[in-house]
């Protein structure tokens, strides 16, 4: 696989699992108004996700399906911060605030890119990570100085650095996400 | 503290009431309401107002029954149909 295909392929697993993982969120997050921000930035990073996987799959000759759902698990170049499942809102929203950040500066760095294609992808996602950053900034300025949130903030740093590949947290998501399209191969929806 | 959103569905649209979001200060209930009232390309703009800042007016009382102040009932069309007979004015377009 070529550097470009790969540095595609990170953004876009990266972002479909984040937004895979936002989402257990949905019915039961702290407040209704939170519910549906929580869900709907969720949903935005599936879309950026999307249109990741469209772009490298050109370059891969495949389709963005099969590159989001057909890849074996270990194939999978996702960092590990987002591959854990974090049922404790203290955590999720460390864990929102700490995705950002590293967001933030590969987004910065993609859109500096020679690559046309690429440069204007990053540019159209950071339109909207503009407000999921605002979002997660509130949250932390909040909650700072909170121990669960301080805690959960040390706890989930080291992950940030953390060589990107599935983790054992991958397993049972990689299932979960994978199900229905195994289930009938070959089907398109 | 409770926001009342206000939503304009199109540019120079009137803003109407589109529901409130429940945020401890401004910023959250822009975040919020921002997701929830224009994630799906709904709205041009929105207005979020403190509900405290909400001057409610209510209770008109119309004891006396005074029905000729309102304007049910009274017929614009033959009203103006006799006035344009007086004056000898034909309407510039029919209907």
């Amino acid at each position: 696989m070529n550097e470009r295909a790969r540095l595609l392929l990170e953004l876009a697993d990266d972002e479909l699992v984040v937004g895979w993982r936002d989402s257990e969120w949905t019915g039961i997050a702290p407040t209704l108004e939170e519910d549906v921000a929580f869900s709907s930035i969720a949903q935005n990073e599936i879309g950026h996700a999307r249109a990741a996987y469209e772009l490298a799959a050109r370059e891969l000759d495949t389709t963005a399906d099969a590159l989001a759902f057909d890849r074996a698990p270990g194939e999978y170049l996702c960092t590990p911060l987002v591959q854990l499942r974090l049922l404790d809102w203290a955590r999720a929203i460390a864990r929102r605030y700490l995705y950002e950040q590293l967001d933030r500066a590969r987004i910065e760095t993609l859109k500096r890119s020679d690559d046309p294609e690429i440069a204007a992808l990053a540019a159209k996602i950071d339109r909207e990570e503009a407000y999921h950053r605002i979002h997660a900034e509130l949250w932390a300025e909040r909650l700072r100085g909170e121990p669960r949130f301080e805690q959960a903030l040390e706890e989930l740093r080291p992950y940030v650095d953390a060589e990107r590949g599935a983790t054992p947290a991958f397993a049972e998501l990689w299932n979960e996400m994978t199900s229905v399209r195994r289930s009938a191969p070959g089907a398109e929806w | 503290m409770i926001f009342e959103v206000f939503r304009q569905e199109k540019k120079g649209q009137a803003f109407q009431h589109a529901g409130s979001v429940d945020a401890p200060d401004a910023a959250f209930a822009e975040a919020w309401a921002r997701e929830q009232f224009g994630r799906r390309g709904e709205s041009e703009a929105l207005w979020l107002v403190a509900r405290e800042a909400v001057h409610e007016v209510h209770d008109f009382p119309d004891e006396f029954d005074l029905k000729y102040r309102r304007v049910d009932g009274y017929s614009l069309k033959v009203r103006l149909k006799e006035a344009r007979e007086r004056a000898g004015t034909t309407p510039a377009r029919a209907g």
